[in-house]
């Protein structure tokens, strides 16, 4: 194929993204929108095979056999709990991948032209391998911290000292590249340094920040590959890396302003716990607990009954439960509706793919703007394992560590019942006035055997 | 391509990206997110490219891996976004 041609090609696939992303954006056109951006991968992916620069082919077919395999195997296995993970181990692959290209790429063409290093060549190479680097290790400890396996790591000044450490090994590996290229100790340095730096980076961000690192992490494996596209001189890989870079900061910058935080604030500094009112003040006296049986009295016959899932639902595998639940209540004449914070669960949307693998209905959804409006005309709201994004202290209490942090209005409705199986705190590390409102009872269970119950309970009402 | 020409498709398409992501309802913002992912497995080209010039064994070595990563990302991004746009789509017929 002649160098146009496959330029052409590139040109389709790069509007194949484009209308592709364009069709995700909308619920009955997204399937589609994914089918296109599969076709203009393999329109690039065939274009690119058939250069006539391509001068041996075993090494790529037997990596694109077991690429495939191996993420096909993934792709199939997961369970929807588990996706936050799997997003996050893509993201690193891709990373992975350009990262790999941007050093390969530097390697060709020192060992080529030894004396003239192609400037532009050089710095895209570096930049690449540095964001590649640190998407790598940044999304294997993410990967760790979302399947819980990994739960270490707090800000503290010791690891800032250590990540300022590796920040200037970096520095100095890249002035040691620039001055000479052909030299891979630099290479192999700049690799370790920045590889560490992700790791560094990454650790100390809490769980309930996750939805911001998974979305600047996919954010970087976009730029990383926009970075090979600069270093291979390539149209079609600037396009799609960028398209891809800016919507992963879209996304972070949704998440970041969801929990009234700056992007700066997730990276580098905890969230104050602890400052907020001593939980014995606020509980002491006030909590009423209650039971399966006494929730399905009270469920029955309501008007409007609001569920608020959050990260317990997802941990509970009580998706399938709630479902049943709701299913019941619409039979018995509720209007049933789910109200999702933009950050409940551990990635942008987490919630609503739970959901939707138990096949609730998309516009039985609302999002905070939607169902905040509706809680005061709202029977009961039920809470399964949410508990900042529902504290009225960020609305109400100028001085609690989250004010200002937007929530949902729960404690506006009629009642409010809390499954959780305690008062222990939230991520923020403060008590809930929520939980001693006098219109709340909680009722402490596992989130999926308390839904089960209740719903035994209502079908004997 | 000279640089200017490649700095200026990066700016463009990143303005075109914030125009086309800006919209994006909450609920599907994670197959939003891995279906970008896969797309930003684009880096497979740059792989086989790399692959393609059999320069060394260490860059082949490199470009391998390379391949196989890029093509898992790509792969397993399209297919499980796939499976996520399905269940939202199925359950929009049982309800009609």
């Amino acid at each position: 194929m002649s160098p146009d041609l496959i330029q052409l090609a590139y040109l389709v696939s790069a509007v194949l993204f484009v209308l592709g992303i364009k069709s995700l954006a909308h619920p009955r056109r997204a399937a589609r929108g994914n089918r296109l951006g599969a076709i203009g991968m393999a329109v690039a992916v065939f274009a690119t095979l058939l250069d006539r620069q391509i001068l041996s082919y075993p090494v790529i077919a037997a990596g694109l056999v077991v690429g495939a395999v191996f993420g096909t195997v993934l792709a199939l296995r997961v369970q929807m709990t588990g996706m936050p993970q799997l997003v996050a181990l893509f993201n690193g692959f891709g990373g992975a991948a350009s990262l790999l290209v941007g050093a390969a790429t530097l390697i060709v063409s020192s060992d080529t032209s030894p004396n003239s290093v192609d400037a532009q060549l050089l710095t895209a190479s570096i930049a690449t391998v540095i964001i590649g680097s640190i998407t790598v290790t940044g999304s294997a400890v993410a990967v760790g911290k979302l399947s819980e396996w990994l739960n270490l790591g707090r800000h503290s000044p010791a690891i800032t000292t250590v990540n300022m450490v590796l920040a200037t090994a970096t520095i100095a590996s890249v002035v040691g590249l620039v001055f000479d290229p052909t030299q891979h100790l630099w290479l192999i340095m700049m690799v370790g340094a920045t590889a560490l730096l992700g790791i560094g980076l990454v650790l100390p961000i809490g769980g309930a920040d996750m939805p911001v690192v998974i979305a600047l992490l996919n954010s970087l494996s976009g730029l990383a590959a926009a970075g090979a596209g600069f270093s291979l001189d390539n149209p079609l890989l600037i396009i799609a890396g960028s398209l891809v870079g800016a919507s992963g900061l879209i996304l972070t910058q949704i998440m970041c302003t969801a929990m009234n935080r700056t992007l700066l604030g997730v990276l580098f500094t905890a969230v104050t716990a602890g400052e907020g009112a001593d939980p014995n003040d606020v509980y002491e006296g006030r909590v009423t607990s209650t039971s399966a049986d006494e929730v399905a009295m009270l469920l029955d016959g309501t008007q409007r009954v609001a569920f608020i899932p959050g990260y317990g639902m997802a941990v509970a595998q009580a998706q399938h439960a709630v479902r049943d639940l709701a299913r019941q209540l619409e039979a018995r004449g509720t209007e049933v509706v789910f109200a999702i914070h933009p950050v409940a669960g551990r990635m942008p949307g987490h919630m609503n793919v739970l959901l939707a693998e138990a096949e609730v209905p998309y516009e039985q959804l609302l999002d905070m703007n939607q169902a905040n409006p509706t809680f005061r005309q709202t029977d009961v709201v039920v809470i399964i394992g949410a508990n900042d994004v529902v504290n009225p202290a960020a609305r109400d209490d100028p001085n609690s560590p989250i004010a200002g942090m937007p929530i949902l209005d729960a404690d506006q409705a009629q009642t409010v019942i809390v499954i959780k199986r305690s008062l222990s705190p939230g991520f923020a590390g403060i008590p809930n006035p929520l939980f001693a409102a006098d219109n709340t009872l909680m009722l402490f269970a596992d989130g999926q055997n308390a839904l089960v119950e209740i719903n035994r309970a209502l079908s004997e009402v | 391509m000279t640089l200017v020409v490649a700095i200026t498709l990066f700016v463009l398409a990143v303005f075109l990206g914030v125009e086309l992501i800006s919209k994006v309802p909450a609920t599907l913002h994670t197959p939003l997110m891995s279906g970008a992912n896969a797309i930003s497995g684009i880096t497979l080209v740059g792989a086989i490219s790399t692959a393609g010039t059999d320069h060394s064994t260490l860059t082949n070595a490199l470009a391998f891996v390379a391949v196989v990563t890029a093509t898992t990302n790509v792969v397993g991004g399209f297919l499980v976004t796939h499976r996520m746009l399905d269940m939202f789509s199925s359950r929009k017929r049982q309800t009609k």
